[in-house]
């Protein structure tokens, strides 16, 4: 990355839920997370169900305590700041949610909804009407339809008012959370599209938090691959979908059905055995090393730490045999 | 997709129209379709919300209680639309199974696993205990649960995602069935568990020889597994083409919009997405024509006269060289219909 300090530097995140009492042990969602965002960049946050992708997430922008570990924001650790030292804050940190119909209120209008945070940041009524309707018209919607409510909108369109409440008061960081997984395939280019261009017309840093790594690849800088709570690989897109150095990364990478029948058919795949381990009893060692193809002795018994995967390369990735193709 | 004659078709399904009665009026869900499945084959259905693939596929199973269901539904030569509860229930799960997205809304929690799948074989054979409990436990372990006599006597909330959409082909394929309907089997999985689950169904068709229709909205799914593919829109075919010629030279501007839609890992990221604009139609107020026309960018930049037609009338299914389509500016599209019941 660039030498001028990161917009959001995480380090060593962890948060804990605590388990069922006498039933389960603690669950580890995320365990030890560390990464760099620079301003403007986006930054996709992949893995399976239980990766701890959205926790990451939710930790960052404080939705959730972390357990432990440090979120530097412009130079400030915000990991411990109470809410109320916080709330300035949220007008450069906000949040889009996967459904949009669950996450926007729905007894407020469109205008009401896109322009709380204004509000809440002590806005003027009018003024914060009058901004909601150009977000309204910047995101593709009709400004003559502020007074209507949630549900008279599509998945798409309501998935669209909570981009426009996102960008409400001119964030530096949104974090995304599955944001277009819940909508129709034909709709979820047009989301993407308009995320592309916002990101590229507004230049917010994004953190992509999504399951679907086509969206990811599209959309995003630079990747992490979440397995278990921690980042098993991050490194610029090209260079992560190109030469996956991480075994579960490049299983995973060819488990993704591609919409060509020819290719489908010819090509290579490696199935991993068994499901994602239980994160309230991750296996030692390496926590992927039950179902990897090269896993050895060492992988049981030690956790490989994320370090660079080839001299000269920003690229990291925490495996004791990574690939090491160009 | 036409059978050919020296192989009749095992599913063989003709005009099938499901209408529900709603308190806003009656709601045409799926709309005059036809196809058919041979045996050893897999059909994908493809469609998103409200394209009505999955009534598609309850009406087949003849699930729907509430709806009016028209049209025929042949499986072996056999009419299943009119057929008494009793005589259905014989075909369901013995002739004819299927599995859903949510296994545990098919898997009875106060059951063991084995129980259930015993259960089903002893109903449909009259087999004893100790023969259906031995087959549950053979065919646990055919789908690739480890350990299969002990996880037997496991209930359904033991096991994974994955172990349970398992267990769930278990007991739909325990009484031998010739057709599997699969609805959105793998959409509630992650992409590597997915990959199991549809090696497992491809080798247990291999195996069997069984017609597989599987139901889903991701083109990847279907690029993997179909041999024939059905497109759905609005409830009505929009195209019904060979897996290849569907990829390669998509007829329907809405498989073509679908197809230039969709981010791919084996491209580059350069140019926009094509988006199609719009949403799919609701079917509570279907519009005249075709029910794309709305997000049509061929009707869009059509003459005035030809656009009045698209928006104005049905378009029916044409043959167009292997295709068949359903598009009134389809450029392949012959001017015949296609012929009468096959």
């Amino acid at each position: 990355m660039t030498a001028a300090a990161p917009l959001l530097s995480v380090r060593d995140l962890r948060m804990t839920f605590p388990g069922r009492r006498g039933h389960s042990a603690p669950v580890r969602a995320v365990d030890g997370v560390s990464f760099d965002l620079a301003a403007g960049e986006t930054l996709g946050l992949v893995g399976e169900s239980g990766c701890g992708k959205s926790t990451t997430g939710r930790a960052i922008v404080r939705l959730l305590e972390p357990t432990a570990g440090s979120v530097v924001y412009d130079g400030r650790d915000i990991s411990r700041l109470r809410q109320r030292a916080l709330k300035p804050l949220r007008q450069e940190l906000q949040m889009v949610f996967q459904d949009p119909h669950s996450s926007l209120n729905p007894r407020w209008t469109a205008a009401r909804i896109i322009a709380d945070p204004l509000l809440a940041q002590g806005r003027a009524a009018a003024g914060a009407r009058r901004r909601a309707a150009e977000l309204m018209e910047l995101v593709g919607l009709l400004p003559q339809h502020l007074d209507r409510y949630p549900h008279e909108f599509s998945g798409g369109q309501a998935q669209r008012i909570g981009i426009a409440r996102a960008l409400a008061t001119g964030p530096r960081l949104i974090v995304a959370d599955e944001p277009v997984s819940a909508l129709d395939v034909s709709v979820q280019a047009q989301i993407v599209n308009l995320m592309e261009r916002l990101q590229r017309e507004l230049g917010p840093a994004f953190l992509f938090i999504a399951h679907d790594l086509s969206v990811v690849k599209r959309v995003c800088d630079r990747v992490a691959v979440m397995y278990l709570g921690r980042i098993v690989e991050v490194g610029a897109k090209e260079r992560v979908y190109a030469a996956p150095a991480h075994p579960y990364t490049r299983a995973l990478l060819s488990a993704v059905p591609l919409p060509d029948p020819a290719a489908e058919r010819v090509r290579e795949r490696i199935t991993l055995l068994g499901d994602p381990p239980n994160p309230a009893a991750p296996p030692p060692g390496c926590t992927f090393h039950p179902r990897c193809p090269k896993a050895r002795e060492i992988c049981r018994a030690e956790a490989p730490l994320l370090r660079i995967a080839a001299p000269g390369e920003a690229r990291q990735v925490a495996c004791h045999f990574p690939e090491s193709s160009g | 997709m036409a059978g050919t004659p020296e192989k009749l078709p095992l599913l063989s399904v003709e005009d099938l129209t499901v209408t529900f009665t709603t308190a806003r009026g009656p709601v045409r869900a799926v709309d005059s379709l036809s196809f058919a499945v041979r045996r050893g084959r897999t059909l994908g259905i493809v469609g998103e919300s409200g394209s009505g693939k999955s009534v598609t596929s309850l009406a087949v199973m003849g699930l729907h209680t509430g709806a009016r269901v028209t049209g025929s539904v042949r499986l072996d030569g056999r009419e299943l639309t009119g057929l008494p509860e009793r005589e259905l229930n014989r075909l369901r799960g013995r002739r004819m199974a299927m599995i859903f997205q949510d296994p545990l809304s098919a898997l009875h929690p106060y059951y063991t696993v084995g129980e259930q799948i015993a259960e089903h074989h002893r109903v449909h054979f009259g087999s004893g205990r100790r023969a259906a409990r031995k087959r549950a436990v053979g065919m646990l372990g055919e789908v690739g649960i480890p350990d299969p006599a002990r996880r037997a006597g496991e209930y359904p909330h033991q096991f994974s995602g994955g172990m349970r959409q398992r267990v769930m082909i278990a007991m739909a394929l325990a009484c031998e069935p010739e057709l599997l309907i699969a609805d959105e089997p793998t959409t509630a999985l992650d992409v590597t568990v997915q990959a199991q689950i549809l090696e497992l169904i491809a080798r247990l068709q291999e195996q069997r020889g069984l017609a597989v229709v599987m139901i889903t909205h991701d083109l990847g799914v279907v690029a993997r597994v179909a041999h024939e593919v059905l497109v759905m829109y609005g409830g009505r075919a929009a195209e019904q083409a060979p897996v290849d010629a569907l990829f390669a030279a998509p007829a329907h501007p809405y498989t073509r919009g679908l197809l230039d839609s969709l981010p791919r890992l084996d491209d580059g990221d350069d140019a926009p997405l094509r988006a199609i604009p719009g949403s799919p139609p609701s079917l509570l107020d279907p519009a005249p024509g075709c029910a794309f026309a709305p997000r049509c960018p061929r009707a869009a930049a059509a003459a005035p006269a030809e656009r009045a037609r698209c928006e104005g009338t049905r378009p029916e299914l044409r043959a167009a060289e292997e295709h068949l389509v359903a598009c009134h500016l389809s450029p392949h599209a012959a001017a015949h219909t296609r012929g009468g019941p096959r």
